[in-house]
């Protein structure tokens, strides 16, 4: 339910949302999926023939779910329907260990490090559906609501 | 502690984060962390993180936002340190 709430508050669209469902949400932390289509834009070009989701995809995909819906989670106090969240991503650090494929599942595990003055730092996994580690590492971000329309 | 003490010990804990080396290594009471030292917001806020854990003391949102510059930093560690 608070779920679905926030999915409906995120800033994206596609082709470039890549949230499908949050399966746990609390004050230290997210669970959250996304399936990659066959038919992403990104495939067409990474690689020639040999389609592979490229690094700052898994990345996005980590601060769709590990960040931002944790942040709007984190913010749902303050947040209403004319205020929307601002946000920046400010830095990642993040190592790869296994590719993820077309029509794939992921499954990203975000826990918080802290969340002061706006700023929100977290520690995200990422894995596959046989569960394997694809990739995991911190993520900061900024996020405000903002008070104008 | 001696204002001093408390800008060697700024001095260090802000290093990691500048971009500008001749700022830092002309850093003064008047030098601007953002302006002068080219640091970002994000980090200035890290900074204050590491601020709280080297005098063990809190930094509530308001001074927060006055912790522009060296002088305005080392006013509230000394506020901080005198009050508890």
């Amino acid at each position: 339910m608070i779920g679905k709430t926030i999915l409906e508050s995120l800033p994206y669209q596609p082709p470039f949302l890549f949230v499908d469902e949050l399966t746990k949400i609390t004050d230290n932390g997210v669970t959250g999926n996304y399936t990659f289509k066959e038919s992403e834009y990104f495939y067409r070009g990474h690689f020639k023939d040999y389609p592979v989701t490229p690094g700052v995809i898994l990345i996005e995909v980590m601060a769709q779910i590990g960040l931002v819906c944790l942040g709007i989670y984190l913010l749902r106090e303050k947040f209403s329907d004319i205020k929307k969240p601002q946000i920046a991503l400010t830095s990642n650090n993040i190592d790869f260990f296994l590719p993820v494929k077309p029509k794939q599942r992921v499954n990203v595990v975000s826990e918080k490090i802290y969340f002061r003055f706006n700023k929100l730092k977290c520690k995200v996994q990422l894995f596959n559906e046989k569960n394997q580690l694809v990739c995991k590492g911190d993520i900061s971000g900024m996020l405000k609501i903002n008070d104008k329309k | 502690m001696t204002r001093e003490k408390l800008i060697t010990s700024l001095q260090k804990i802000v290093k990691p984060y500048i971009q500008d080396q001749i700022a830092f290594e002309n850093l003064n009471e008047e030098t601007d962390f953002i302006n002068d030292l080219k640091i970002n917001s994000a980090n200035l806020i890290d900074i204050i993180l590491d601020l709280e854990d080297e005098f063990d003391i809190e930094i509530d949102d308001e001074s927060m936002e006055n912790m522009l510059s060296v002088k305005s930093a080392i006013d509230i560690i000394e506020n901080k340190l005198a009050e508890s």
